[in-house]
C-alpha cells in the first residue's frame, strides 16, 4: 500500500495576534508548528502501516522552513517526504493549492500509485477544511471527511470502511479505493520518536520539488491563481460580560453554587 | 541507542551552545540535547549579553545575530515613596564596534547562536529531556533521555541546563540550593513604540539603556532592572528567595509595585505586555559554585551557578564558561584523556579568567546586603530625604538646611553604624 500524508506547516494559533490597526496577522516571532489534525492524519497513516504493511510519503507545501514537518513527520514513522516551494506558490488560496497539491500526487503516482491520500480536518489556520475535499475532487477520488478511525481494508474488492464524525455521533461508512481521508483529532494521540529515529530525522534531506519538477498550469497557481481575496481581519469584538464577584462569607458556599448553577442553565451552556 | 559521541551537551542555552560550538568547530562529534521546542523558547534571562564574551568566538557577531540595542546608558537608580537618586554612566562609545553590551531576546538569539553550532557540525537534538548522567565505576557515560531507545554515550557530557540543575544535584555534586543561594526574578515584555522608547530615554538609533533599581523589594535583598528592546523593555524584580518565602511576598506583587512606582509608571505607560516569566536565579555566586571538573563531567554557565548580580552579568559568564569547557574538552580528545585530570585544563582556564576573578572579587557582597538589611529598606529613602533637604529652595539658609540634613541622618543611624556599614560593605568587595 502506498499512503500519502499532506502535512501544512501553521503558525502556532495560540500565539497569533491580529495587529488593531492594520488589521493584518502578526507573524513575527510566531513559532511555526505543524498543523495538529494533520498530525493525527499522518497517526492514522502509520497506524494502517504498523498493522499492513505500507509506505507512507508526506507532502508539504509552503515555504523552505516547512521542511521541519517533513523532518518531524519522518521521525515518527513516515518514509518519504516532498516539499512543495516555489515563489509561484505564494499566496495560493484553496483552489491553487488543493490544485499544486492534486498535480504533484499525480506525479508521484507515476512511479508508485497511491492508494489513500491522508489530509488533517482542516488547518488552524485558515480553519477552511477545504484543500482535503479539493485534492479528492481533482483526483476523481472517493473522499471520507471527519475520519475517526479506519475498521478495515478489504484489498479484493478496493474498498475501505471506515468511521465519521457525526454531530452525536458516529458513521460507519465504506468507500472505493483511492480515497482522500480528513481525520479529526479524537481518531488518536500522535506517537512520539524514538530517539535514533528522532536523529535520522534530523538528519535526512528532504526533497524538494520547486515548479519545474512537475506539470503545473502556472496560472493557475499563488495569487493569479487564487480568487479568494482577504479583505480584512479584525478580532471579534470581547463579548461584553462583566464579572461578579460573589463572597463566600456574606452568602454561604451553597447559595453560590446555586447561582452558578442556575446562571449556566440560564446562558443555555448545559 | 548503539551511536557515540565525544561530546554530550546538556543545553542549549548561552553555555551549551558555546560549548558545542567550541567542540564542534575542532572536529569532535557533538550533540546538544534541548527540552524546549527550540533553542530559546523555554529560556529567561533579564535581558543583557555583554559583548565581549561573544565576540571573542565570533568577531563582528553584532553584523549578523538578532540583537536589540546597544546600551550606551548604565543607570542607578535608588527609589523611597516618591523620589529617586539617580547615578548615570553615558558614552556615544558604547554604540559603537566593539560595543560594550546588548539587549537581546533569548527566543531568537539563541535560535541564531544554535544556528551557529549546527553550522559547525553539532547535532541539535530538540524537544527531548535528558533525565540523568549514566555513570559507570564514578565516571560519566552518557545521559539517559526521555525517548525510547534514549540512551546516549560519549566521553564527556557538558552540563549546561541552567540553575535548577537536577542532573548534578542527583549525582550529589551539590545540595538542594539553599534558599538565601537562589533568587525568583519576575519579569515582563512590555510592548511600546520604538518612537516612544527613543524618547522616553533620551536614545536614537538602536541606543538601548539598562536601568538597575534598588528601593522597590520592600527591604527584601533584591533588585530590579530595565532594559530596553527594539520596539519593548523588559522590566523586572529579582528577590532573595529566603527573604520572599519569610516575608511571604507573592513575587507578582513585587512587579506590580515597581510597575506602579510613579517614578517607573511614566516609563511603562501605554506598553501592553507582552510576556510574564518568572525564573530561578543563581545569587549565592562565588560560595556556591560545585566542583566544575569530574570524570567525565563539567559544568557550565547557571548551572555551574555563575552570574554577578550587581553588574548584571550571567549570560556572558555562560558563554565564556562554555568556551572555555569546549577547549577543555578538545584538549582531552587530544590526549585521549577525560578523567577530571584530563579535564582540569576547563577548571585552571576558569581559575585564570574574568569570571573566577569577578565572582570571587564579589563573593560577599549578595550576603553583605542580605545581613545589613538597613541598606535596602531605609538607605533609598534616607538619601532621598537628605538630598530633597539640601535641593529645595524653601527660604531657609544652606546652613540651617545642612544641619537638618545631618540631624535626620543621626535620627537613623550613629556615625560610627554608618562608618562601620560603609567599612564592611567596602571589605565586601575587596
Amino acid at each position: 500500500m502506498h499512503l500519502v500524508v499532506c502535512v501544512k506547516q501553521v503558525p502556532d494559533a495560540t500565539e497569533v495576534k491580529v495587529d488593531p490597526v492594520k488589521g493584518t496577522l502578526v507573524r513575527q516571532g510566531v513559532p511555526s508548528i505543524a498543523n495538529p489534525y494533520d498530525m493525527h492524519a499522518l497517526e492514522m497513516a502509520l497506524q494502517l502501516k504498523d498493522e499492513h504493511g505500507a509506505k507512507i510519503t508526506v507532502l508539504s507545501m509552503g515555504p523552505p522552513q516547512a521542511t521541519d514537518v517533513i523532518k518531524r513527520s519522518i521521525s515518527i514513522g513516515a518514509d518519504d517526504g516532498r516539499l512543495l516551494c516555489d515563489v509561484a506558490f505564494a499566496g495560493s488560496d484553496t483552489l491553487a493549492t488543493s490544485y499544486i497539491l492534486s498535480q504533484a500526487i499525480k506525479e508521484i503516482e507515476k512511479t508508485d500509485p497511491v492508494d489513500i491520500v491522508f489530509a488533517g480536518k482542516m488547518a488552524i489556520d485558515g480553519d477552511t477544511a477545504q484543500v482535503g475535499p479539493g485534492i479528492a475532487t481533482r483526483l476523481g477520488y472517493s473522499l471520507v471527511t471527519y475520519c475517526l478511525g479506519i475498521d478495515g481494508i478489504d484489498t479484493g474488492r478496493s474498498v475501505i470502511k471506515a468511521r465519521r464524525q457525526l454531530e452525536g455521533g458516529c458513521e460507519v461508512v465504506e468507500a472505493d479505493l483511492p480515497v482522500l481521508i480528513t481525520v479529526v483529532k479524537e481518531a488518536n494521540e500522535v506517537r512520539y520518536a524514538s530517539l535514533p529515529d528522532l536523529i535520522k530525522s534530523i538528519r535526512s534531506d528532504v526533497t524538494v520539488w520547486n515548479k519545474e519538477f512537475f506539470e503545473l498550469d502556472i496560472p493557475q497557481c499563488g495569487l493569479k491563481g487564487s480568487p479568494t481575496q482577504v479583505k480584512k481581519i479584525f478580532p471579534p469584538p470581547p463579548k461584553d460580560v462583566t464579572p461578579e464577584i460573589m463572597n463566600t462569607g456574606e452568602t454561604g458556599l451553597d447559595e453560590i453554587a446555586n447561582t452558578v448553577a442556575e446562571a449556566v442553565s440560564k446562558a443555555g451552556i448545559l | 541507542m548503539k551511536e557515540r559521541f565525544d561530546v554530550i551537551v546538556v543545553g542549549a542555552g548561552p553555555a551549551g551552545l558555546a560549548a558545542a560550538y567550541t567542540t564542534a568547530k575542532a572536529g569532535l562529534k557533538t550533540i546538544i540535547f534541548e527540552r524546549g521546542e527550540f533553542p530559546g523558547s523555554k529560556n529567561m534571562f533579564g535581558g543583557v549579553l555583554f559583548a565581549h564574551s561573544l565576540s571573542e568566538m565570533f568577531p563582528d557577531f553584532w553584523e549578523e545575530a538578532p540583537l536589540e540595542r546597544a546600551l550606551v546608558e548604565e543607570r542607578y537608580w535608588l527609589l523611597s515613596e516618591d523620589s529617586a537618586t539617580t547615578f548615570s554612566f553615558k558614552t556615544k562609545s558604547f554604540g559603537q564596534p566593539p560595543y560594550n553590551g546588548f539587549s537581546v531576546l533569548r527566543a531568537k538569539f539563541d535560535r541564531w547562536f544554535a544556528g551557529k553550532a549546527v553550522e559547525a557540525g553539532a547535532l541539535l537534538v530538540n524537544e527531548t529531556l535528558v533525565e540523568k548522567l549514566i555513570q559507570k565505576d564514578g565516571k560519566t557515560i552518557g545521559v539517559q533521555t526521555g525517548r525510547e531507545d534514549g540512551d546516549v554515550y560519549g566521553d564527556v557530557v557538558i552540563v549546561a541546563e541552567g540553575v535548577n540543575s537536577l542532573l548534578t544535584k542527583e549525582l550529589g555534586i551539590h545540595e538542594e540550593w539553599r534558599g538565601n543561594e537562589v533568587g525568583v526574578g519576575v519579569k515582563e515584555l512590555i510592548s511600546l513604540p520604538k518612537e516612544t522608547i527613543q524618547e522616553r530615554f533620551n536614545l536614537e538609533g538602536n541606543e538601548g539603556i539598562a536601568m538597575r533599581i534598588l528601593g522597590t523589594t520592600r527591604g527584601m535583598t533584591g533588585g530590579a532592572f530595565l532594559y530596553t528592546n527594539k520596539a519593548s523593555v523588559s522590566i523586572g524584580v529579582a528577590c532573595m528567595v529566603e527573604d520572599v518565602s519569610n516575608e511571604c511576598v507573592c513575587p507578582n506583587d513585587l512587579i506590580d509595585d515597581l510597575k506602579n512606582h510613579p517614578m517607573v509608571k511614566p516609563l511603562i505607560a501605554g506598553g501592553s505586555t507582552k510576556e510574564y516569566s518568572a525564573h530561578m536565579i543563581p545569587e549565592a555566586g562565588f560560595r556556591s559554585i560545585p566542583e566544575l571538573v569530574h570524570d567525565g563531567l563539567m559544568i557550565v554557565g547557571d548551572a555551574a551557578m555563575l552570574t554577578i548580580l550587581i553588574t548584571g552579568e550571567g549570560a556572558n559568564l555562560a558563554v565564556t564558561s562554555g568556551r572555555l569547557a569546549g577547549e577543555a574538552a578538545v584538549k582531552a580528545k587530544e590526549n585521549g584523556d577525560f578523567s577530571a585530570n584530563g579535564l582540569s585544563s576547563y577548571k585552571e582556564a576558569m581559575d585564570e579568567s574574568y569570571v573566577i576573578k569577578d565572582l570571587k572579587q564579589f563573593k560577599d557582597f549578595a550576603g553583605y546586603f542580605h545581613s545589613n538589611r538597613d541598606i535596602l529598606n531605609l538607605y533609598p529613602s534616607l538619601l532621598n530625604g537628605i538630598v530633597k533637604q539640601v535641593i529645595a529652595t524653601d527660604g531657609l539658609p544652606r546652613s540651617e538646611k545642612i544641619e537638618r540634613a545631618k540631624a535626620m541622618l543621626k535620627e537613623k543611624k550613629s556615625y560610627w553604624q554608618l562608618m562601620k556599614e560603609a567599612w564592611h560593605g567596602w571589605r565586601s568587595i575587596r
